[in-house]
């Protein structure tokens, strides 16, 4: 079979950098399913309110008393308070996926600056620096995180400060390679004699050939912190209800285990389905940007 | 490997751990209330009283005077009493350390013997659909929410087929080997799966760059059987980096421990670090975080030494 029948005809031609990056890009049949499963989420989530007549915390009081199966009403069922869970699920969403993707860049951000400052300026700059994401690197992420959320009870603004705050150290190191990399590169050396001061030549000239490990590093740390996020909920230390997100609504469940088990089910299927689908368009990024792996 | 670089970077770990317990104690003193908030409560205990206390502890002083006094008791072994048991921490720690060793161990055992088979079966049938399988699965381990995971475990074993108890040790007046590792199997494989996921596919990538190498083509060449050339030529290289990424995460399984231990009421230092976190039990916390920061940084200087001394080529100054 022709291989490139799959690619759409719309692509920018292959020559050019980017048609390049994108043939290779849609060759990945899972990084392609896994954007249109991202796409499809996240209009869903976005799209609640129009796509469900029940609001996240509004109750039927005849339902109350315990948890009712799926039927054609309720699609996933209702829980012990009479609250839809399909639309608690997809109002979870919006809150999961914000946390995740607010998280990742807060990560991106901090660990690019480090990195670059680090790469760059050599000296004093990045022994203090690099020994600074030694020791970050040396506390165990996970209970760090749940320590942290259990003393400031953060809103989901600290939230995302707290996971994105204690999670730039590996984008910091791979940023910090390149920059050693190129800081000695001649097209740098050209732009130094030319006059471009050091924050042009680290922001303008060195910075866009590190973007493609810059877009994977943060993809695949979009699922991470969905998956961190979800696992502090669960222990009732993250998001607080009535705000649903899947790992809170997992904490709901398990009381009620045995008896409806599906109040279970779905938040967890959306949150490995999500997590599933970036780390497959992570990786088909990966082949895309970067052919040399 | 000499001496000198083995007494090098065992100089290297501390002020790796200086910097860890400062970042600590930073977070401690974030905590709402200080070490006497126990008492502040209490109302037989007399402001008189509180401030006395506060003098004859040194919580008067600047803080780092009561930070380098921190450090000071924490080396000495005096790590507080607990807020909520009122026994030493260090002694409420130590009962819980058996515990959590062998879910982990168990858990670490059951990931080898799972992810090396898998991984060389991917690399030796590359391509193959038992390669896209495990590979996709990995994927699977890699996504899953494993919290989760074990809660329709302990559904399908424990509520519907009643093969395995949902959570404990033990049960109560039963403490066979059967029991005991009835008990043990759902928390282990649970804790196992996200470092299976990881291992395999980093055992495949290593051992399709080994098979790619000449002196592989060589074996063959000489006529070597399949078997011989797999498992004893390519397979010993292609383990020498896996080390590496294996004896790391051994610190991160034992992390892992802290919600796996939760969902299964496993008596171990993971639930007590969720037990202290909801009592605001801020000693034993403090203690437990520098305990696994400990961990991690032993087992990376473990690591580089095993590297060195499996890897003749390597050879640190």
């Amino acid at each position: 079979m022709d291989k490139s029948q799959s690619i759409p005809r719309w692509l920018p031609r292959r020559e050019s950098f980017l048609g390049q990056v994108l043939h290779r890009f849609f060759k990945h049949k899972l990084a392609v399913a896994g954007l249109g499963i991202l796409v499809l989420l996240g209009l869903v989530s976005i799209l609640a309110p129009v796509l469900t007549p029940y609001g996240y915390d509004q109750q039927n009081v005849a339902l109350m008393g315990q948890p009712r199966s799926p039927s054609s009403q309720h699609w996933m069922g209702t829980d012990e308070l009479g609250r839809d869970s399909f639309t608690r699920v997809l109002y979870g969403a919006r809150v999961s996926l914000r946390v995740g993707l607010l998280s990742a860049l807060v990560a991106t951000l901090l660990g690019t600056l480090v990195g670059a400052l680090a790469g760059f300026y050599g000296h004093w700059v990045d022994p203090l620096l690099m020994r600074f994401t030694d020791v970050m690197l040396s506390i165990p992420l996970l209970p760090l995180v749940i320590l942290l959320s259990g003393i400031l009870h953060p809103s989901v603004a600290l939230l995302v400060g707290i996971i994105g705050g204690l999670g730039w150290m590996s984008t910091a190191r791979i940023v910090r390679g390149q920059f050693l990399k190129l800081r000695s590169a001649e097209y740098v050396e050209a732009i130094r004699a030319l006059g471009g001061s050091n924050n042009r030549i680290m922001f303008r000239h060195i910075l866009p050939n590190t973007v493609g490990p810059i877009v994977v590093a943060t993809t695949l740390s979009v699922g991470n912190a969905i998956l961190l996020e979800s696992a502090l909920s669960f222990l009732g230390l993250g998001v607080q209800p009535p705000t649903p997100t899947w790992g809170n609504l997992l904490n709901a469940a398990q009381g009620w285990l045995s008896q409806a088990p599906w109040l279970a089910l779905f938040p967890g299927l959306f949150i490995l389905i999500t997590v599933l689908a970036i780390n497959f368009l992570g990786d088909g990024l990966r082949d895309a940007l970067d052919p040399r792996l | 490997m000499s001496v000198r670089f083995v007494f090098l970077r065992v100089l290297g770990i501390l002020p790796l751990l200086l910097g860890v317990s400062l970042i600590l104690f930073a977070v401690l003193h974030l905590a709402p209330g200080g070490p006497l908030d126990v008492y502040a409560d209490n109302p037989s205990v007399s402001q008189e009283a509180l401030r006395e206390m506060k003098v004859a502890l040194g919580l008067d002083k600047p803080l780092p005077i009561q930070y380098l006094a921190w450090v000071g008791a924490f080396m000495r072994g005096q790590w507080g009493y607990s807020y909520r048991t009122g026994d030493p921490v260090v002694q409420d720690i130590a009962s819980r350390i058996p515990a959590t060793l062998a879910l982990g161990g168990t858990a670490f055992l059951l990931s080898l013997l799972i992810a090396i088979p898998l991984g060389i079966l991917s690399a030796v049938r590359r391509y193959s659909a038992l390669d896209h399988a495990v590979t996709f699965t990995s994927f699977l381990g890699i996504s899953m929410p494993v919290f989760w995971l074990a809660l329709m475990l302990q559904l399908l074993f424990a509520v519907y087929l009643h093969w395995l108890p949902s959570a404990g040790m033990v049960t109560i007046g039963d403490g066979s080997l059967v029991d005991r590792l009835k008990h043990l199997a759902l928390p282990a494989s649970i804790l196992a799966v996200a470092s299976v996921a990881g291992w395999s596919r980093y055992v495949r990538s290593s051992m399709t760059d080994i098979l790619s190498q000449d002196f592989v083509r060589t074996a063959r060449a000489k006529g070597l059987s399949e078997r011989i050339v797999i498992y004893r030529h390519a397979l010993r290289n292609a383990l020498i980096p896996v080390i590496t990424v294996v004896a790391l995460d051994f610190a991160t399984i034992l992390s892992g421990a802290v919600i796996t231990e939760t969902i299964f009421a496993w008596p171990g230092m993971g639930r007590l670090f969720i037990d202290s976190m909801n009592g605001r039990d801020y000693p034993v916390l403090m203690g437990l975080m520098m305990l696994g920061s400990f961990a991690l940084v032993l087992t990376n200087f473990l690591t580089d030494l095993i590297y060195a001394l499996v890897d003749p080529r390597i050879s640190y100054g």
